[in-house]
């Protein structure tokens, strides 16, 4: 997207729904990472719900002005939004690119919020923010616990990079972002074709089979080109990833194994931040052996981080 | 049969069948309305399907979906299984040479279907996004503990998923209380506003 309209690293911050939830352990540590780096991620107030999954397959004027409403408050605070969960920026961007190109459209949300609202607010993920605006330099100096060529699959999902006209930050095919994040962080991220694969999303609840495969073909792929873990930058693909894993190992008999870190508990773990031990204690993939393989080339004190199960 | 006069019925589309299906053409216009999109322009290259993750679940496959709209098959294309299983992955509407997103076209689908009443054969599914909606009209935001109760009360499926439930609350993962918006009278006036009448409530 966008470079950014921030002198400053302050961002209007839109955390979505599952971030006080199922992705506790992703908005703590995108708490500290964010501070670490001295960015300043400010709460839109009184935000609400994008509506992702299911305002846009429900009806037009949902799917835009549930969005719009968060927009036009963080338009006033003047900063770019910050979005770390994939679903959310994909409803958020696609809604404000819309409002811009569809007058009509736009007449309704303003009508429906009561405000004017031009679609002008520069929504942008997370991830971007953290590698384009601190910066992989400023990152690589925060590094003190290089992560030894730990063998990380890249795994994008689909809503962060698509329809690549709506959210336009990467390659929308075979995006390179968070495989440069995590070779700065001294990791070596392998390559494998299943990058923006879809892990099933919101079937999870409903038609968890369909999620049993996708994510299960993800996994597996994963696993075959060498990693020993996967990282990711939205709550629902760690969802399916993390959660599933144990079924789809019972289901399938093939033992997988693979641990599923978001990026912001990569970096927390390479620049050694307090609160990772309990970041990864709240995963259902124990973790436990990949910090103690690093462990045992790197001097990792921590005893709380080394006996993780 | 020296017959100049011109076939009165020719353009007269009311009574158009496609292989003994009734076709509308104002399905076709209204689908094209409704999803910003021309669905014309699709010549049934077939990319779609070739990499949509869940064409497998589908009776019609993605390319068909777009056929069915083409021909004005309303009927089918609004009660097939496709349209509730397309994920929303925009992985057709990335790859498609003809720039027609089909994911537009599925959500147009399932708004036409859900304001049509027309039954989905993927309950659970449509039962999934009711409890969403509902929830958040209540409350503006998704509570995920409430939403999961709720889903099961509606689909009677009460035991699905207990253990992983109790072990994401075992790990602090499951908020058990809400955390609604302040303003909801502002998240009212949104649906309020989605419900004032109009055809399918859509663009035009």
């Amino acid at each position: 997207m966008g470079a950014s309209n921030n002198s400053e690293l302050t961002y209007a911050y839109y955390p979505g729904c599952s971030i006080h939830g199922t992705a506790r352990d992703y908005g703590l540590s995108i708490d500290a990472v964010c501070s670490a780096l001295g960015m300043d991620l400010v709460e839109i107030p009184d935000w609400n719900c994008c509506g992702a999954s299911s305002a846009h397959g429900t009806d037009n004027l949902l799917s835009a002005a549930l969005p719009a409403r968060n927009l036009a408050i963080a338009c006033k605070m003047q900063m770019d939004v910050a979005v770390p969960c994939a679903a959310c920026f994909n409803r958020l961007a696609v809604a404000n690119m819309r409002i811009r190109e569809e007058a009509e459209l736009r007449q309704r949300v303003e009508t429906a919020l009561s405000q004017s609202y031009d679609g002008s607010a520069n929504v942008r993920t997370l991830l971007d923010i953290v590698i384009n605006d601190a910066g992989l330099e400023a990152i690589k100096e925060k590094v003190v616990r290089p992560l030894d060529g730990l063998k990380a699959a890249c795994y994008y999902g689909c809503l962060m990079v698509r329809p690549p006209d709506a959210v336009a930050f990467d390659r929308p095919e075979d995006p390179q972002i968070l495989d440069q994040l995590v070779a700065a962080l001294g990791a070596e991220p392998v390559a494998w074709p299943h990058k923006t694969e879809c892990c099933g999303a919101s079937f999870s609840l409903t038609r968890t089979d369909i999620v049993m495969k996708l994510t299960g073909d993800v996994l597996r792929m994963a696993k075959r080109c060498g990693a020993e873990c996967i990282v990711c930058a939205c709550p629902l693909c760690m969802a399916n990833l993390d959660m599933r894993q144990a079924t789809i190992e019972k289901v399938s008999g093939q033992q997988i194994g693979l641990p599923v870190l978001y990026f912001t508990e990569m970096m927390g773990l390479a620049m050694s931040l307090p609160g990772v031990e309990s970041w990864l204690r709240m995963h259902m993939v124990n973790a436990g052996g990949v910090i103690r393989r690093l462990a045992a080339v790197q001097d990792m004190s921590d005893p709380a981080l080394v006996s993780l199960p | 049969m020296s017959d100049d006069t011109p076939d009165k019925t020719a353009n007269d589309l009311s009574n158009l069948t496609v292989g003994g299906h009734r076709s509308d053409p104002e399905f076709f216009e209204r689908v094209n309305s409704l999803s910003g999109q021309n669905v014309s322009l699709c010549y049934q290259c077939g990319e779609c399907t070739a990499g949509c993750p869940t064409a497998f679940a589908m009776d019609f496959k993605p390319n068909q979906v777009s056929r069915l709209v083409q021909l004005g098959m309303a009927e089918e294309a609004l009660s097939c299984n496709s349209i509730w299983i397309c994920v929303g992955c925009e992985t057709c509407a990335t790859r498609c040479p003809k720039n027609v997103d089909l994911c537009a076209i599925m959500d147009a689908l399932r708004q036409m279907a859900s304001k049509r009443h027309v039954k989905s054969p993927e309950t659970d599914v449509q039962s999934f996004h009711e409890v969403f909606l509902s929830s958040i009209r209540k409350s503006g935001r998704m509570h995920e503990a409430g939403l999961i109760a709720a889903l099961k009360l509606k689909t009677g499926k009460l035991t699905k998923d207990i253990p992983l439930g109790l072990a994401l609350l075992k790990k602090g993962r499951l908020n058990p209380l809400p955390d609604p918006v302040k303003d909801k009278a502002a998240v009212q006036a949104i649906f309020g506003e989605a419900q004032t009448p109009g055809e399918d409530n859509g663009r035009q």
